[in-house]
């Protein structure tokens, strides 16, 4: 069974988000995603400054086993990808919500996130397969 | 792999499974406009005993000529044992099997392959190879556009110096996925890369630079001043190189101040013979913190649950089965029939080996530039050091002199008219270590016979 924090938001495509209390956004994988995927050999996280538009694959993924896109949930500017996961890909298999955050995002005025969900709508996205 | 012919009947009962009528009816989704029905020029089919006298006459008429012609292919001497191993039913496949059927042999040959080529460039990682050199070189800039984040341009600078069917092939690979190849002139004194040219793009977004080493004229660039230049200009290095060269010339790892970023090439001087063109083999290799990048497969040495050594392919994350449109290529297979000939060949004759064969192709080269500029109306075109080719001026077109050397059975050269215009009549000639001071000496007086006649006319 895996974790689904209360305080933090999430998308159907498996992403959680965090507002942090200067108003950037924390972005990264479910722990379900990341039991999904297996343990994790590679993370690519997107450059300081990078434009992104909700729906954009900002990151991706490698396991032994998969590859995979994260996307953003927001449109926003990015401030910084997760420098630890360059050398500790496994820190998103270890602490998802935590130390293995893969963005901070600056969201543009009032691009609040429209789809997401919280975590019970999120728990039944994964209860149904999703 | 075990050839299983499919018969009428298990067609049938494949199609009856799937529900669907032919087996022309699974293209139906291609609109009639595109296909085609015939195909106008190619005759009809021919039998075997047919066919085999067409292919033994055309063999002949090729006869055995003195090869004087490199300009991107190399006739090498290549060791007997190397096609006797390579033909053996365990190695003698077109094709690289997928991991559920690669045996540790053909992924050991991979492995000592990857650690051969990685060893020549100075590199951290190469792949199993890819086709030969000129799509190398397209794998190259696509891959340093991926490599290269920071820069936004997609700007690859292509030199003139560059093998011009390699340049021609890149750009058709590449241009439609968005890249722009952009020439670099060649500075006509010397046949090297313009500093002026160059100079002129300091400060622009530029993704990568293309250095050639040595260049389409067998000069040598300055690939340290180069890849320094690249480096301050916030650019990549892809260094397109003739591997026979690495075994005397400092190698792409070790260019300027921390090498170049991508080597790529063809290893056709390694075992694989002329073959009217083809099938060659392109290399690759990398710095480790662009393997993800690198296209193709990559073997690697790992140990099974019991300890034991073994080989498998690795990082597969980066291929089309698993990364789908977003894979680092389209390349899925590689020229495992070839790459088993370099290994073999370069196995045989060792490191040492190797740069006697090098020092073998500059010193033939220089006695054959030699032996040419003596001849009233040739002279080198560049002055500095080359490796195993030179450029020669004429004083008349090249095209007919080519021809009656022809008639002589010497293949003199070739003819940088088309792709050069800018240079005159001018004429690029190789030597490899095939070619014999008796040989050198028969077409300079074949040459001299040409220009004398001519003249006389």
């Amino acid at each position: 069974m895996s974790q689904i924090p209360a305080d933090l938001r999430y998308t159907k495509s498996h992403e959680w988000m965090r507002t942090l209390p200067d108003g950037t956004v924390e972005i990264g994988i479910t722990d379900h995603a990341q039991q999904s995927l297996g343990d994790l050999v590679f993370v690519e996280v997107p450059e300081a400054g990078r434009r992104l538009t909700a729906g954009d694959a900002c990151a991706v993924v490698e396991s032994v086993k998969a590859a995979s896109d994260v996307y953003s949930p927001l449109t926003g500017e990015v401030v910084a990808g997760n420098p630890g996961l360059a050398t500790q890909p496994e820190l998103i298999n270890k602490d998802p919500f935590g130390e293995g955050w893969i963005l901070r995002l600056k969201p543009s005025g009032g691009s609040a996130a429209a789809e997401s969900l919280d975590a019970a709508a999120y728990q039944a996205v994964v209860a149904a397969g999703g | 792999m075990p050839y299983i012919p499919h018969t009428p009947d298990d067609m049938r009962a494949m199609l009856d499974r799937i529900g669907v009528p032919s087996i022309d009816s699974l293209f139906d989704e291609i609109p009639a406009d595109l296909r085609v029905e015939s195909l106008p020029g190619v005759p009809d089919a021919l039998t075997e005993m047919e066919i085999s006298r067409l292919a033994a006459q055309r063999a002949a008429a090729d006869g055995s000529p003195l090869n004087f012609i490199g300009a991107g292919a190399y006739e090498h001497h290549i060791p007997a044992p190397v096609w006797a191993l390579v033909t053996r039913g365990e190695i003698y496949s077109a094709y690289t099997p997928y991991q559920a059927e690669a045996s540790q042999g053909t992924l050991q040959i991979m492995y000592e392959y990857q650690s051969m080529i990685a060893g020549l460039v100075a590199m951290d990682v190469s792949n199993a190879s890819l086709y030969e050199g000129a799509s190398a070189l397209a794998e190259a800039c696509l891959m340093a556009v991926r490599a290269h984040r920071r820069s936004k341009s997609a700007r690859i600078l292509m030199p003139e110096t560059v093998n011009p069917v390699w340049r021609r092939v890149a750009s058709a690979i590449t241009e439609g996925q968005g890249l722009r190849l952009e020439n670099v002139a060649c500075d006509a004194a010397t046949g090297r890369i313009d500093p002026a040219a160059l100079a002129a793009l300091a400060g622009e977004d530029i993704t990568a630079l293309v250095v050639p080493q040595p260049n389409f004229f067998g000069q040598l660039e300055d690939a340290d001043a180069l890849t320094r230049w690249a480096r301050a200009n916030g650019a990549l290095v892809i260094a397109a190189v003739n591997p026979v060269s690495l075994a005397v010339m400092k190698p792409p790892g070790e260019w300027g101040d921390g090498g170049a970023d991508i080597a790529c090439g063809d290893a056709q001087p390694f075992g694989v013979p002329l073959s009217s063109g083809g099938p060659y083999v392109g290399f690759m290799a990398c710095r480790m913190e662009h393997v993800r990048q690198l296209p193709g497969r990559i073997a690697g040495r790992t140990v099974d649950t019991e300890g034991k050594p073994g080989f498998t392919l690795t990082l597969q994350a980066r291929e089309q089965h698993i990364r789908r449109a977003k894979a680092t290529s389209n390349i899925c297979t590689n020229q495992g029939l070839l790459m088993s000939a370099a290994t073999i060949h370069l196995a045989l004759i060792g490191p040492t080996g190797l740069e006697r064969v090098a020092r073998a192709c500059i010193a033939r080269t220089s006695e054959l530039v030699a032996a040419l500029t003596q001849l009233p109306g040739v002279r080198a075109a560049f002055p500095g050091p080359r490796f195993h080719e030179a450029v020669l001026r004429l004083d008349r077109p090249v095209a007919p002199v080519l021809e009656a050397l022809a008639a002589d059975g010497i293949i003199g050269g070739f003819d940088l008219a088309r792709d050069y215009p800018v240079l005159g009549d001018a004429l690029l000639v190789c030597a490899t270590e095939t070619r014999t001071r008796a040989d050198i000496e028969a077409y300079a007086r074949a040459l001299g016979g040409v220009l004398g006649r001519a003249a006389a006319t």
